[in-house]
């Protein structure tokens, strides 16, 4: 007989593995002894990212969840719950009679994420137009042709206060508003996805889960501000996505829902795909539009803006990946339903790419206003080993380094603004103890440097000399003044480089000096860096008390550095030692000691 | 499907909605097994327990079983991750899903309805469009 009921005990690695295999040995006893072995399964997962109220038991068809649950309640779950039929109050996480039987999905503390831009992602075959319409795609377009004016598309994305997801957050509504006044028989859409921030993939896996509900915005887009003309601006590097598009909009035209006569309507719209070849400026919507016209991705002044003058000098739309993704859904449960979501500022809310140092890295879409603690440890589910948090990056290399003392901000565009980071596109990357923020924002600045088109002299140069001054710090040879030198040469950055990159690049610059002088400070006064990655300022030792002379150390060294006789204490030529840390992975007397 | 207009549009939609249903209620019905193949899932291995699967479905010429790719699902930290859904039994995600495991999924899950623990994990979010 098959099963009926499945006994779920969350194992994942940050409970304790011992007290939870004791758990599901006692489960899967009583299980047995009540006769109820052919029909109830008893089974170990993965985790379930309620690490904060574990060991946790999910029962199936039902899923009640208990938490906190001790192997001495298994007779309980089993006879009052498997037998008589009767939730286990006690062991509910929240007790109250009308909510026993609470599902996962509906618990507050657990559901952190609101899928809106990745509703089909991981739902519906990308390559499948008739699963994306049965999800109720394309119905948005259709309420915009049919029932909807221009105005009243403007109206609802005003009311739904969605602002642009590439980064900088400006108001959705005012950008259509502003092309949609100009008039021009010929207008541009475009989409960019030249997603570029180290750590970033939000878009890319957008489009590749869900390539219809772009085209299908894009489509709105072009019905509200009189154009028929839509373009993707998508970076070389993200084949499948291409594939994928490419297909999506061959479906859209064979469906006729893009083309000549959408829907048999007079409104015609066609989109066209153009590559870029990965040049983190052409994410710059002025220099988006020069890489398009086949010109050098250059940004250029604005006034005018795009939308008066975007691309072949017509008025331009362009918004983000994300920003589109989330449009259908304005439209077809209204603005106001948008704008519930969210805090005062920021409505809705943003997908973030969680990677670095935490257990459970994703892809998460959460409400604009959860605590960075709320992803870090919560979704995130904490740092990986025990180790210690440092930091929070967002904004790639233009945001910077929040730290602990500010996890339970709210996102919104402010908040982060205020703590000398962005929201950015999504990226987040979580670094703990071992990270060293000097050499972190080395890394960022080192990118910024190596991506500025060279076009305005603060941009070039500036970036140049700040990425100079840290990698003196970073070899100890810093000094106070450079500090100081630092802050001049950012605000300066900021206030006279041309386009947004420049402007940014000092951020993560900014960011370690507001809020982590001490660590700078370690490194300039006492040319140490307490992560220990600053190989310039680390140091490898031999304890002769502890070294017991077995030359392990002295045939892994690479640069054979490493001298001593058998059975007696090795010595390391600090001279010639590169400081990869060789010697200390190889021993295992722990006689190694790095300083 | 040749260019449609809106009422063959609604019709159209609403029929395969209809189908959907229906295949979640009536008897006999489809085993579907939805496997994350976005960039990374792919990265992770997904083309390899895709085929797994799909062989092993075919060794045991299971009928009713549907094999179909999907995006990202969002568990970069468990990738490749694989869903299977089956008729009388909850839905339950699967990760970290290699050619061996994908192969445990068709003979226990599939055709012994029993679950394979430890690569279990939850669904992240509820679904906004149900």
């Amino acid at each position: 007989m098959a099963n009926q009921k499945y006994l779920l005990v969350c194992s994942g690695e940050s409970c304790d593995a011992d007290k939870n295999h004791l758990l599901q040995e006692a489960l899967q006893r009583e299980v047995a002894a009540s006769g109820l072995g052919a029909t109830v399964q008893v089974v170990k997962t993965g985790c379930f990212g309620f690490c904060a109220k574990g060991p946790v038991v999910k029962i199936l068809p039902e899923e009640t969840l208990y938490v906190e649950v001790q192997p001495s309640d298994a007779a309980a779950i089993v006879q009052e719950h498997l037998v008589a039929g009767k939730p286990v109050a006690r062991l509910c996480y929240d007790q109250q009679q009308s909510k026993l039987h609470a599902k996962l999905e509906d618990i507050d503390f657990y559901q952190k994420q609101v899928r809106i831009v990745l509703r089909n992602c991981g739902v519906i075959d990308p390559d499948s137009i008739d699963e994306y319409i049965t999800r109720d795609g394309y119905v948005a377009l259709e309420k915009v042709l049919f029932e909807m004016t221009p105005e009243d598309v403007i109206t609802e994305l005003r009311k739904s206060d969605l602002r642009g997801r590439g980064g900088a957050g400006f108001p959705t509504w005012r950008k259509w508003e502003f092309t949609r006044q100009v008039t021009n028989p010929e207008k541009y859409v475009m989409c960019n996805a030249d997603e570029g921030d180290p750590g970033a993939y939000m878009d890319r896996s957008t489009l590749e889960g869900d390539p219809h509900s772009i085209l299908e915005a894009m489509m709105i887009a072009g019905y509200t501000c009189g154009s028929s003309k839509g373009i993707i601006y998508i970076r070389a590097e993200y084949p499948l996505a291409i594939a994928r598009l490419k297909r999506a909009i061959r479906q859209a035209k064979e469906y006729g829902l893009m083309g000549d006569q959408v829907l048999g309507t007079d409104f015609c719209f066609d989109i066209e795909i153009r590559l870029g070849a990965g040049a983190f400026v052409c994410g710059e919507e002025t220099a988006l539009i020069a890489s398009t016209e086949g010109s050098r991705g250059m940004p250029r002044p604005r006034p005018p803006f795009p939308a008066v003058k975007g691309l072949w000098d017509k008025p331009t739309v362009i918004n983000n990946v994300e920003t589109y993704a989330s449009i259908p859904v304005i439209i077809m449960k209204g603005g106001d339903w948008y704008a519930r979501i969210g805090t005062e500022t920021s409505k809705g809310t943003k997908v973030f790419a969680l990677t670095g140092k935490v257990k459970n890295s994703g892809l998460i879409e959460v409400p604009m206003g959860t605590t960075l603690r709320e992803i870090v440890f919560g979704i995130g589910g904490g740092i990986i080993g025990g180790k210690t948090f440092k930091a929070v990056q967002t904004g790639g290399p233009s945001g910077g380094l929040i730290p602990e003392e500010y996890l339970d901000t709210p996102i919104d565009y402010e908040n982060l603004s205020k703590l000398g980071s962005i929201v950015g596109s999504g990226g987040m990357i979580v670094m703990d103890e071992d990270d060293c923020v000097l050499d972190v924002t080395k890394f960022y600045l080192d990118f910024s440097v190596d991506e500025s088109c060279g076009k305005c002299a603060p941009c070039r140069i500036g970036g140049k000399t700040l990425l100079t001054l840290l990698d003196r710090i970073s070899k100890g040879t810093g000094t106070e003044d450079d500090l100081a030198h630092m802050k001049q040469l950012s605000v300066a950055m900021q206030r006279a480089s041309l386009c947004g990159l420049g402007q940014t690049t000092p951020n993560p610059v900014l960011s370690i000096i507001r809020h982590f002088e001490d660590e700078l400070n370690n490194h300039i006064q006492d040319r140490h860096c307490p992560a220990g990655k600053c190989t310039a300022l680390v140091r490898f030792e031999i304890d002769p008390e502890a070294c017991i002379g077995c030359t392990v150390c002295a045939r892994r060294c690479p640069v054979n550095c490493i001298a001593g006789d058998r059975k007696l204490p090795h010595v390391i030529d600090q001279e010639r030692c590169v400081k990869c840390g060789a010697c200390l992975e190889a021993c295992k007397f722990n006689a190694v000691i790095k300083s | 499907m040749g260019a449609m207009t809106r009422e063959e549009l609604q019709a159209f939609r609403a029929q395969k909605q209809r189908a959907v249903r229906a295949q979640r209620e009536a008897d006999g019905r489809t085993t579907e097994v939805i496997i994350g193949t976005g960039t990374c899932g792919i990265a992770a291995g997904a083309e390899v327990a895709l085929k797994a699967i799909e062989d092993e479905v075919a060794k045991h010429a299971l009928a009713n079983v549907v094999v179909k790719r999907t995006g990202c699902m969002g568990l970069c930290a468990s990738e490749p991750s694989v869903e299977v859904v089956k008729p009388g039994m909850p839905g339950i995600l699967y990760g970290k899903v290699d050619a061996a495991v994908g192969r445990r999924i068709v003979q226990e899950h599939i055709m012994n309805d029993q679950l394979v623990g430890e690569y279990i994990f939850d669904k992240p979010a509820a679904d906004i469009m149900q």
